[in-house]
């Protein structure tokens, strides 16, 4: 070993830096200037979807929160009227609650969800000053609405939304 | 002992009395057939199909009748189809298969059936995840069904049944479960199933709806949804509920109970009681629960709750530290010596009642019970003996019940006392009015209103009834206060545990005399050392009162007044109440839910309860608070431990002699086996594993010669031309503060009324629902008027705790 491999080893190195340097494209992203994509499964944070009449998807049922095996999910059911109606069927969350300080994403809540109500989303800007405001509360989880008439609890027409679950045409998908 | 038979179930060789049934024999050895409509405690109907299993039986040779032997074995021989396990009884020799690919095929098929219009709406059921359907589905049933979607049967969703009570017709197997409890059990058939075929469904057939104080128990057992209730409805998820041991306050029985609870963010974030559900002690109240103990317990919640002491500081209640509240009450009951009265209810633990009759006869004061019915010490002596389970008695025993509607005062007893009349117990049932016993009893006995103890007397002289009672392998009296003040109940209870001795019905298991009390913990009270007063506003006028969890403000004007006049009175209770706003101090006590202690049952059965929520803000144990007072008047009581509090009891008390904690926290094995993951079988009852509770033995069952105390007897009132008696009576939903808070049963209080006979209200110019006015001592009332033609004409019946203070039969007047 010679006195001078230090030195052209470190040469070396930096020859790969110099031509890095000119090589095209950068792998740097802007952010917050510019957001990365994500990939189509990508699991962020989660959002509490509604159908397209603007009805809760969540009802209640609280298999998220069994599923849940970092307990991050806390749930509490009421009872729907046609007078204020938040979701079909009977029965519908009145309390939605994740802790993101206890949430691993792993997206057991997705899968136990009987009405495709709960969705890890693409989100990933999750921070927060203190423990309270890492629970996401109903509020802050459901999908905005582009026409306030949809917004719920609303009055419904009577003897429509009688069903909480959906009949799914193919329970296999 | 009835004929043991030994068959085999999946190879295993059983033994078990000749006629069990197939599916109990399995359970009893641990085989689980699947079964959905079969419940250990109702008849066999077969109704549902789940309990398909192959059945052989040995062949016997027509000719000679003997078992045909080959191979050296009893040759079996099967039968070509499958058989239910729920309606075949075991016979010698026989042999069950319940895991052989027939038998597993047919089990598959029911479940494919029973699923076809079954909604799977399981995400909204209140009975998923304690779901017999579910649980048997996935043990048993197919992975796919063949129906088609679309072709379910479709009914309206949840409808009420009743108030207390939701119906779900599409969830409904007709196992007719509930049907037959009601028909079998309670003995009140207010439910059938209507239409046929596809379209059978459940209707409650009296009006209102589901008219019965045990509708609650059909939730339980309905192996479905279909029938849930109305007060746990969308309450929480069965697997996120905790559960505690408990045992239930409403009555005397002392049904156990199960408090499940959860933490919510409606109520704040605490810990709350969910629901209540009945745990198994098969000597009290076996696996049922009625509706007030069950839908009550809202009370422990209300808003009303006491959580801080309170001192008078200028005409009004402030705020105060425990130690100064303690202090103030201690150094005014310290001046007070003999005028120094504690009044204490029956809704204490037996700890509290003994620390505060401690306190009592330390300072020298008196320790009173308040209540208007008298007898515990009769009670304590002629008692039920040890061991007694009104759920063995039958053919050859007699049971008596007098100046009690059971079913009003202690519907599980009712219940109870009614299935060992259809076993075959000679009831008799001794009331001035027709109750709903009648129905169920061999002998009626009426008699006047004041007349009570004179009737058992005369019982106990030669007739019929009276051999038949006497000759009986065992007998029991139930004793109430119906028509009957604090003296007359005395006279009754003495007259009973005289008919008791004289015919040799005590000191025995099944035999003896039981108390049918206002309150949970009354005979625990006597037990102590209290004893109510006859006279109890002289008792209370110008003395140092203190007053634990009792209203007697709010119950009566004429204790009210007299409560005014006391020097200083003291109130530690759970909720405020008008005996508090008129408190010199106020202390805050925990309620039961919220700490450990036992309650004596009226079979004289002590059970330990836990706590299962936190205590509501400052507020202390009863007996710890009374120990606290007790300290700064410069009286040692212990205060920080319930169970050493007990040990001394224990120590002090003959009958509690050897009794602790641990021994009280001890079970046995119990039949049915219910509340394990088996849940299709005896429904979601919880197992008992916290304490059977041990009952005392009566004074009579210790060998020792005993005298029943003679009760000076006052002359029956009689009253005037154009007057009326009225006597108090009992009724099950009142305006109590313990039942006021649940609201679902504000529909079942009603209003305050008063029954006359026909002809009475004919003399007086009123028909039935007109509002009469009536009047006696103090009070003024305006009632709505029932009519009964059972009872006799010049008697006015006034329910007690329903605004109108009646502690006594009174000379009244109705206008």
């Amino acid at each position: 070993m010679g006195v001078f491999d230090p030195v052209i080893e470190l040469g070396r190195g930096l020859l790969e830096t110099l031509r890095s340097f000119w090589r095209e494209p950068t792998v740097t992203t802007q952010y917050p200037e510019q957001k990365r994509e994500v990939r189509p499964r990508y699991r962020g944070r989660h959002v509490l979807k509604r159908y397209e009449n603007g009805l809760e998807k969540c009802i209640g049922c609280s298999l998220c929160a069994a599923a849940c095996h970092a307990d991050a999910i806390f749930v509490e059911a009421s009872e729907n009227t046609d007078e204020k109606r938040f979701s079909p069927g009977q029965r519908y969350a009145s309390t939605y609650e994740i802790n993101m300080l206890r949430c691993i994403y792993c997206g057991f809540c997705e899968d136990a969800c009987p009405t495709e109500a709960i969705v890890l989303g693409d989100n990933y800007e999750l921070s927060f000053t203190d423990r309270r405001q890492a629970i996401y509360t109903k509020d802050f989880l459901l999908e905005s609405v582009p026409d306030a008439n949809q917004l719920t609890p609303r009055k419904v027409d009577v003897g429509i939304y009688l069903r909480s679950v959906p009949e799914m045409k193919d329970p296999t998908d | 002992m009835t004929k043991q038979v030994t068959l085999s179930i999946n190879g295993i060789s059983v033994t078990v009395p000749d006629g069990t049934l197939i599916a109990d024999a399995a359970k009893m050895v641990g085989i689980d057939i699947p079964v959905f409509c079969h419940h250990p405690k109702l008849e066999p109907v077969g109704m549902c199909r789940m309990c398909l299993v192959e059945v052989g039986r040995p062949m016997l040779d027509r000719a000679t009748g003997q078992v045909v032997i080959e191979n050296g074995q009893p040759k079996i021989q099967f039968m070509p189809k499958l058989e239910t396990a729920c309606t075949n009884r075991v016979s010698e020799g026989m042999v069950v298969m319940t895991t052989t690919d027939k038998a597993k095929d047919g089990q598959k098929g029911t479940v494919e059936f029973l699923l076809t219009s079954h909604p799977l709406d399981c995400p909204v059921c209140d009975k998923g995840g304690e779901c017999p359907l579910q649980n048997l589905t996935m043990a048993f049933g197919p992975s796919q069904g063949r129906f088609i979607y679309d072709e379910k049967l479709h009914f309206e969703k949840q409808v009420p049944l009743g108030e207390l009570i939701w119906l779900d017709r599409e969830r409904c197997i007709q196992c007719a479960r509930c049907i037959r409890f009601q028909d079998e059990v309670a003995g009140e058939a207010v439910l059938g199933f209507d239409e046929r075929g596809r379209n059978t469904q459940i209707v409650s057939l009296s009006d209102p709806g589901f008219d019965s104080v045990f509708s609650g128990n059909t939730t339980d057992i309905c192996p479905v949804g279909a029938l849930t209730t109305a007060d746990f409805r969308f309450g929480a998820r069965a697997w996120e509920l905790k559960a505690q041991a408990s045992i239930c306050t409403q009555c005397p029985v002392g049904c156990n109970t199960t408090l499940n609870t959860r933490r919510e963010a409606k109520a704040g974030g605490d810990v709350v009681i969910k629901r209540v559900m009945p745990r198994q002690n098969e000597e009290v109240n076996e696996i049922w629960l009625c509706d007030k103990g069950r839908f009550t317990y809202h009370y422990t919640e209300s808003k009303k709750r006491l959580v801080k002491p309170l001192v008078r500081k200028d005409e009004k209640l402030a705020r105060a530290s425990w130690d100064a509240a303690t202090k103030f009450a201690a150094e005014n009951f310290s001046k007070a010596k003999k005028d120094f009265v504690i009044l204490a209810s029956g809704r204490l633990a037996n700890e509290d009642l003994f620390n505060l009759k401690s306190l009592a006869d330390t300072a020298g004061g008196t320790a009173i019970l308040y209540s208007d019915m008298g007898g515990g010490d009769v009670t304590a002596i002629v008692g039920v003996g040890q061991g007694t389970n009104i759920g063995k008695m039958g053919k050859g025993d007699a049971i008596l019940v007098v100046a009690s509607d059971l079913y009003e005062e202690a519907p599980i007893w009712w219940m109870r006392v009614k299935q060992a009349a259809d076993r075959g117990a000679t009831l008799i049932v001794a009331n001035p009015r027709q109750t709903k016993l009648d129905k169920f009893a061999k002998y009626v006995i009426r008699y006047a209103y004041g007349d009570e103890a004179k009737t058992i007397n005369d019982f106990g002289k030669k007739s019929k009834i009276s051999d038949e009672f006497a000759k009986a392998k065992n007998a029991l009296v139930f004793y109430g206060n119906e028509g009957l003040g604090l003296n007359g109940s005395s006279g009754l209870a003495s007259a009973c545990g005289e008919l008791l001795k004289e015919t040799d019905h005590v000191g025995k298991p099944n035999n003896g005399l039981v108390g049918v009390w206002q309150r949970v913990n009354d005979q625990g009270a006597w037990e102590v050392g209290f004893a109510p007063e006859s006279d109890l506003e002289k008792a209370l006028k110008g003395k140092v009162v203190y007053i634990v969890g009792a209203d007697p403000v709010g119950d009566d004007p004429a204790l009210a007044k007299a409560l005014k006049g006391a020097k200083f009175v003291a109130v530690q209770d759970i909720l405020e109440s008008a005996t508090t706003e008129i408190a010199d101090v106020v202390f805050p006590a925990q309620a039961y839910t919220e700490r450990e202690g036992t309650f004596t049952s009226g079979e004289r059965r002590v059970q330990r309860f836990y706590a299962a929520v936190p205590a509501k803000g400052d507020a202390k144990p009863d007996f710890a608070i009374t120990s606290q007072i007790a300290k700064q008047m410069g009286v040692i009581l212990e205060g920080s431990s319930v169970s050493v509090v007990f040990d001394i009891l224990a120590n002090s008390l003959e009958a509690y002699t050897d009794l602790s904690y641990s021994k009280l926290a001890e079970v046995h094995g119990q039949w049915p086996i219910v509340g394990r993951g088996d849940l299709y079988y005896g429904g979601t009852t919880y197992e008992n594993t916290l304490g059977l509770g041990v009952q005392l033995a009566p004074l009579s069952q210790t060998g020792k010669t005993v005298h029943i105390p003679k009760v000076r007897k006052e002359a029956a009132l009689r009253p005037k031309e154009k007057e009326l008696l009225a006597v108090p009576v009992n009724k099950l939903y009142d305006r109590g503060v313990t039942v006021n808070p649940a609201q679902l049963l504000n529909g079942r209080v009603g209003e305050a009324t008063v029954t006359l006979h026909p002809s009475t209200a004919k003399n007086l110019g009123f028909e039935a629902g007109a509002v009469v006015k009536i009047s006696f001592e103090g009070v003024n009332a305006e009632v709505v008027l029932k009519l009964d033609d059972t009872i006799s004409a010049g008697v006015a019946l006034v329910p007690r705790s329903m605004g109108i203070a009646i502690r006594e039969p009174v000379v009244a007047k109705v206008k």
